[in-house]
């Protein structure tokens, strides 16, 4: 395995194998905390993560597991992860914890997560699969962090946090209708810039 | 691997316990930072509800119909109560701090933790945006002249625009200590 082969894992995994622009997975976390930048970013992170850590423990364990309980054992291996960043972000960053709310936990069940674990870490070594885990977690992180951004700005007036637009902005756009309309422009933007490079 | 009944069992049960074996560490690493954080919160909130005081009144807890009471002193003298009390939100139990000046106007009121929905129910723990969520619109207001309620139930308080259980939660939780607040006052008049 050359270098140049994980590179193009990582990029693999953000351009085209983006979770949410491409393969569109995991859009219940993608529509739910995207209502600010930090947020979308938080959640993105919080899911690389754990889809790093699964990816790797997974690929190293995946020979051992019978082909019949694998999804179980994928599951309880992808819950600990999530219960174990939830637990550090509660006791270290509690601030995040509570803006991430009911979703942090439903990262188990998020798509992403198990078809990574069933598309890519089952079959590939250790190094590849954390390569991917990266490259998808980064996909996602990017995908939430731009969907926040845009809605944050067309609904809150603001960047991260900080207001430039006094007053309190189109409110839709924090609302879950806000969501499907920026996800859907942010898709389409998406595909036309990366069907010219192909 | 093959999938027979002997390696299914031994491969789930490792895992599990490999699994419960990290799960439990962990929670035992951060058991007491997540504790630290939430004395913390408690703290931080009873400043935010009452007026300036110079005792501790985290030390001294006072427990009422499973409410946690704790008075503001200011140099001996009662300036306010901080009263934790939990309502039924949406998404789960809505922690929050009311505090009462002692002629039962409330002062402030703060939402330690929630798991409302974001975006919506979420607005209950912020005083600002462009409608004024139910926390801003009570402060200043006295439970016995101001029906504590939301418009559609017949009282004088806005509901967050499509948070209407969040928003009657909360007034809820306001109600349960403002009667909180009234046991202490009933208590203090027999001594």
């Amino acid at each position: 395995m050359s270098r140049n082969n994980k590179l193009q894992i990582i990029l693999d995994g953000i351009v085209r194998n983006n979770p949410t622009f491409v393969l569109v997975l995991g859009m219940c976390p993608t529509l739910g905390t995207t209502t600010s930048a930090i947020n979308g970013m938080s959640m993105g992170l919080a899911t690389m993560c754990v889809l790093l850590l699964s990816n790797i423990v997974i690929s190293a364990v995946s020979r051992f597991i019978p082909d019949k309980v694998r999804i179980p054992c994928y599951i309880v291996v992808i819950a600990s992860f999530v219960t174990i960043v939830q637990l550090l972000l509660q006791a270290f960053v509690p601030s995040v914890y509570e803006a991430l709310g009911i979703f942090l936990p439903l990262i188990v069940v998020n798509c992403i997560i198990l078809g990574r674990a069933e598309a890519f870490a089952n079959k590939n070594g250790v190094c590849d699969s954390a390569c991917d885990g990266i490259g998808v977690g980064i996909g996602f992180t990017i995908a939430l962090t731009a969907i926040g951004l845009v809605r944050e700005i067309l609904g809150a007036g603001s960047v991260f946090g900080f207001k430039f637009i006094p007053g309190d902005g189109a409110l839709a756009f924090i609302l879950a209708p806000g969501a499907f309309i920026v996800l859907a422009y942010l898709m389409v933007i998406f595909r036309k810039l990366t069907s010219d490079k192909a | 691997m093959e999938s027979n009944f002997k390696n299914m069992t031994v491969v789930l049960g490792t895992i599990c316990l490999v699994c419960s074996l990290l799960l439990g560490s962990v929670y035992a690493v951060t058991k007491a930072p997540i504790d630290q954080a939430g004395v913390a919160k408690v703290n931080e909130a009873i400043s935010q509800v009452v007026p300036a005081f110079d005792n501790v009144p985290s030390d001294e807890i006072i427990k009422i119909d499973g409410s946690e009471v704790y008075e503001a002193k200011q140099a001996g003298k009662t300036v306010g109560y901080a009263i934790k009390v939990a309502a039924a939100g949406f998404g789960g139990q809505i922690q929050m701090m009311v505090g009462f000046l002692p002629d039962g106007t409330i002062y402030n009121t703060s939402v330690i933790s929630h798991s409302e929905t974001p975006g919506l129910g979420a607005k209950i723990a912020g005083s600002e945006g462009q409608e004024a969520p139910p926390r801003a619109q009570i402060v200043g207001k006295n439970p016995r002249t101001t029906k504590i309620a939301v418009k559609k139930d017949g009282g004088d308080i806005d509901a967050i625009t499509a948070s209407t259980i969040t928003s009657r939660a909360f007034l809820k939780g306001v109600e349960t200590a403002y009667e909180v607040f009234l046991k202490i006052k009933s208590d203090e008049q027999e001594q």
